[in-house]
């Protein structure tokens, strides 16, 4: 069946402003939105860009905007959508474009980086593992889903209007350190967290759990944080 | 623009993440990749990392190592094996330690699971030799890899693409790259340059391989003169989601899922009655494919049924979630309540830059390695897989294998002078560039990649015939010319993809020329490579890697012997 996009075009080089260009591409219902594009790119207009790698939900590359809603092209399908197969195809808000799909996800990893991610711990390793409850592993998990695709952190109303929000996704990986009972700089972690750029920017509005590709329930996660900063207790 | 470091690695997976935290703070060093670090595709692996740590069970790494000989199908070096089964059980504490969230015992210890090929005994019954998180263990160990790498302040240049090798007369001092998102051509000279691209999944049409695994490194490193090595071997995953070859991780049938005909039987108890469905990808593929050519295909088509809806839903929660959730996606199927419709899918390449078990690129059948260029990972031949690799040993080869090399080059910088830098690499890459963007031509990038795509599907995938294969390589040299014809229509600088599809196309050619030669010339079967004309293993004339190297501009073959130390080649059954 035919399905008919239009997508967000802009070249730094060429255009002053961004336009949509319009596409027929040649569509089974079970196709991917990624599918579609490449289509696209490969048999009719070779100078479309976007970001894309592993094409099933697991790199993280694709996040974007479809139909007004985001989430990783190589995840949703044709059928996904009640739009009579048309399709309107953006970048991600938030982050500059810097063409047609791709934006510049610098100042995303630079808040990834803020938030110390990686585990910290005192003394010398053990000769073997350190030894961890299955469910202290099993509640940090939910955070090990997260595939950096951004969708979380572009989609949150708080992070559009302060920009020095670390963010949900940047949160959520705080979250899995502050409680992985291996890590040993927890308080530090948690009075980072405790200001208004850091975990209180988060007002509970659900949008980056609704809009997550990995099903993360991250504004749980991030509640989890601002539990242990109220009663003092790091490890679940 | 010209860029100075001790060593460069190109690549940000498992392989160059590992090499480049052992340089870290010992050498200046720089990682290249034309992906984001994170979007590497060891972040695909599902399943788990094999090593005998024996925390579920007796395990033994003499096991380990005889299960991935048999694997092989003997043609694996048992020298460079016996170095990774030893060296599994650090490599997975040494993960821990950094911060991998392994999954856990009850007594909180890293807990393992049954995987294809892994045998307690020698052969006797499968064992629980696995390390794993869920099912997205290389996505875990990527990511907590990188984030460590951020840790020690490695510089990342993410988002670049390396055009080609600096190799003078006979040592390697760096690579030209192309940066996405300005055009600009940038030289990084360097004394060790550490080759990590993985795979070339891309050229089959059913793969389970990411966008970007076009094997770049391996055809630069061919087109630099290094000799690919076994690259006929390529692993066909059983389970692929039908039409879609997106993987369904063996950990399904580890822990406990089975395939199904369109009967409802078991069938891999009728090939492989001792370890049934846990027998190796090679065979439970060719078996998939016998029992669609038997007319036992679901409704007649061509796929089977992976079967988990007795595992139950907190198995299939806690455990193979990840696989669970591509199922729903992509098949419309529920596999705590349906069957998953599977077959085989283009996984992994055995073959490779031939490297030796330090990571130098050897070039000859003595094994001469070529100063300062080094290879580690799946674009990498140690030979550790031989013809078949076993699940769980690719993560375990990146790890092991990653450290050693990144330890040969820390070695070797302290024994070399920094190169003296010419520019003269990166004005050749700049007038290659300016040539390519100038072609006129009638040729589409889509069409010739999909064709190269089906050939290679039709006649090189699972089942092989010398009239098969000579007529995928007349087709494979006529879609060189062809590719040498594809007109680029994007002249911009910034993020360019017309201009790297193009790129990666040649080099998806070059090295599907090798494929098919090496299985040409291979007259047996061995492991991942069936020929129909050939339908035995033939010890006596092909126990031997094949070696391609490039020689006058044309693809000339030779061999280089197997080392055989522990365990005399015997029959393979299972």
């Amino acid at each position: 069946m035919q399905c008919t996009f239009a997508v967000f075009r802009f070249d730094p080089a060429a255009d002053r402003q961004s336009r949509y260009q319009h596409y027929v591409v040649s569509a089974e219902p079970a196709d991917k939105i990624l599918d579609c594009l490449n289509r696209i790119r490969w048999e009719q207009d070779p100078t479309l860009a976007y970001r894309a790698s592993c094409a099933h939900g697991i790199c993280g590359s694709d996040a974007m905007v479809i139909n007004g809603h985001v989430a990783l092209a190589c995840q949703k399908l044709v059928r996904d959508f009640k739009t009579a197969n048309n399709f309107v195809i953006e970048p991600l808000p938030v982050f500059q474009v810097l063409r047609d799909l791709i934006v510049d996800l610098r100042p995303f990893f630079e808040k990834h980086r803020a938030v110390r991610p990686y585990l910290v711990t005192a003394g010398e390793n053990p000769e073997k593992e350190r030894l961890q409850n299955s469910e202290n592993q099993q509640f940090v998990e939910p955070a090990l889903r997260c595939i950096l695709c951004a969708a979380c952190t572009a989609t949150c109303p708080i992070t559009r209007v302060n920009p020095a929000y670390l963010g949900p996704a940047a949160l959520l990986r705080a979250f899995r350190y502050v409680c992985d009972s291996r890590d040993t700089l927890t308080l530090e972690r948690l009075q980072a967290l405790d200001n208004d750029d850091g975990i209180w920017g988060c007002k509970t509005m659900w949008w980056c759990t609704e809009v997550c590709p990995k099903g993360i329930p991250v504004t749980k996660c991030l509640g989890q944080i601002k539990r242990l900063l109220k009663k003092g207790d790091a490890h679940a | 623009m010209d860029r100075h470091y001790d060593a460069v690695i190109v690549g940000a997976g498992l392989a160059g993440l590992r090499a480049a935290i052992e340089l870290a703070g010992r050498a200046r060093v720089a990682v290249i990749s034309k992906v984001f670090a994170t979007r590497s595709h060891s972040g695909a692996a599902q399943g788990g990392i094999g090593a005998a740590i024996g925390n579920e069970e007796e395990d033994r790494w003499e096991w380990h190592m005889f299960d991935t000989v048999k694997g092989s199908d003997y043609l694996g070096d048992q020298d460079a094996i016996e170095v990774m089964a030893k060296d599994a059980p650090r490599t997975i504490y040494e993960l821990e330690h950094l911060g991998v969230p392994f999954n856990r015992t009850r007594d909180g210890r890293i807990a393992q699971r049954a995987f294809g090929g892994h045998t307690r005994d020698f052969g006797k019954a499968p064992v629980k030799r696995a390390c794993y998180a869920a099912d997205r263990t290389g996505r875990v160990i990527l990511d907590t890899l990188w984030e460590q790498s951020l840790r020690k302040g490695i510089d990342f240049f993410d988002e670049y693409h390396v055009l080609s090798l600096m190799i003078n007369g006979s040592s390697c001092s760096g690579v030209v790259a192309y940066e996405l998102a300005t055009g600009a051509i940038v030289g990084f000279h360097s004394k060790a340059v550490l080759l990590a691209t993985g795979g070339a999944g891309r050229i089959f049409k059913v793969t389970s391989n990411a966008l970007a695994s076009t094997g770049d490194g391996m055809a630069m490193a061919y087109r630099a003169g290094a000799p690919l090595e076994d690259m006929e071997f390529v692993q066909f995953h059983p389970t692929g989601i039908y039409k879609l070859g997106i993987l369904i991780s063996e950990a399904a049938r580890g822990e406990g899922g089975v395939l199904r005909n369109a009967k409802g039987e078991r069938f891999m108890e009728h090939y492989a009655p001792v370890i049934k469905d846990l027998a190796p990808r090679d065979m439970v593929s060719r078996c998939i494919l016998e029992e669609i050519r038997a007319g036992r295909g679901i409704d007649g088509k061509d796929f089977v049924h992976l079967d988990l809806t007795h595992l139950g839903q907190d198995v299939i929660g806690h455990k193979l979630a990840e696989i669970a959730g591509f199922a729903k996606t992509y098949a419309g199927v529920d596999p705590a309540r349906e069957p998953i419709p599977v077959h085989p899918t283009c996984h992994y390449m055995m073959g490779g830059i031939a490297a030796n078990a330090d990571g130098e690129v050897v070039v000859d059948a003595g094994a001469t390695p070529l100063p300062g260029l080094f290879a580690a990972g799946e674009c990498a031949c140690v030979s550790v897989h031989g013809a078949n690799r076993l699940g769980c040993n690719s993560l375990l080869d990146t790890l092991v294998f990653g450290r050693r090399t990144g330890g040969a080059i820390r070695d070797f910088i302290q024994t070399v002078k920094a190169p003296k830098p010419s520019d003269a690499f990166r004005k050749k890459a700049e007038s290659r560039m300016a040539e390519l963007l100038a072609i006129e031509g009638p040729e589409q990038i889509g069409a010739v990649m999909t064709e190269l795509q089906h050939t290679m599907m039709e006649h090189v995938s699972v089942f092989r015939h010398a009239k098969g294969l000579q007529a995928a390589l007349a087709n494979i040299r006529e879609l060189k010319e062809r590719c040498a014809r594809i007109a680029i229509l994007d002249k911009g600088k910034c993020f360019n993809r017309n201009l790297l599809d193009s790129i990666e196309l040649g080099q998806m050619l070059d090295l599907a020329e090798v494929i098919t030669l090496g299985a040409l010339y291979r007259g047996e079967s061995r492991g991942a490579h069936w020929r129909e004309d050939f339908p035995k293993r033939d010890d006596e004339k092909f126990l031997h890697h094949t070696m391609v190297h490039l020689s006058g501009g044309a693809p000339q073959i030779f061999s280089r012997p197997v080392a055989i130390t522990r365990f005399e080649p015997r029959e393979r059954t299972y």
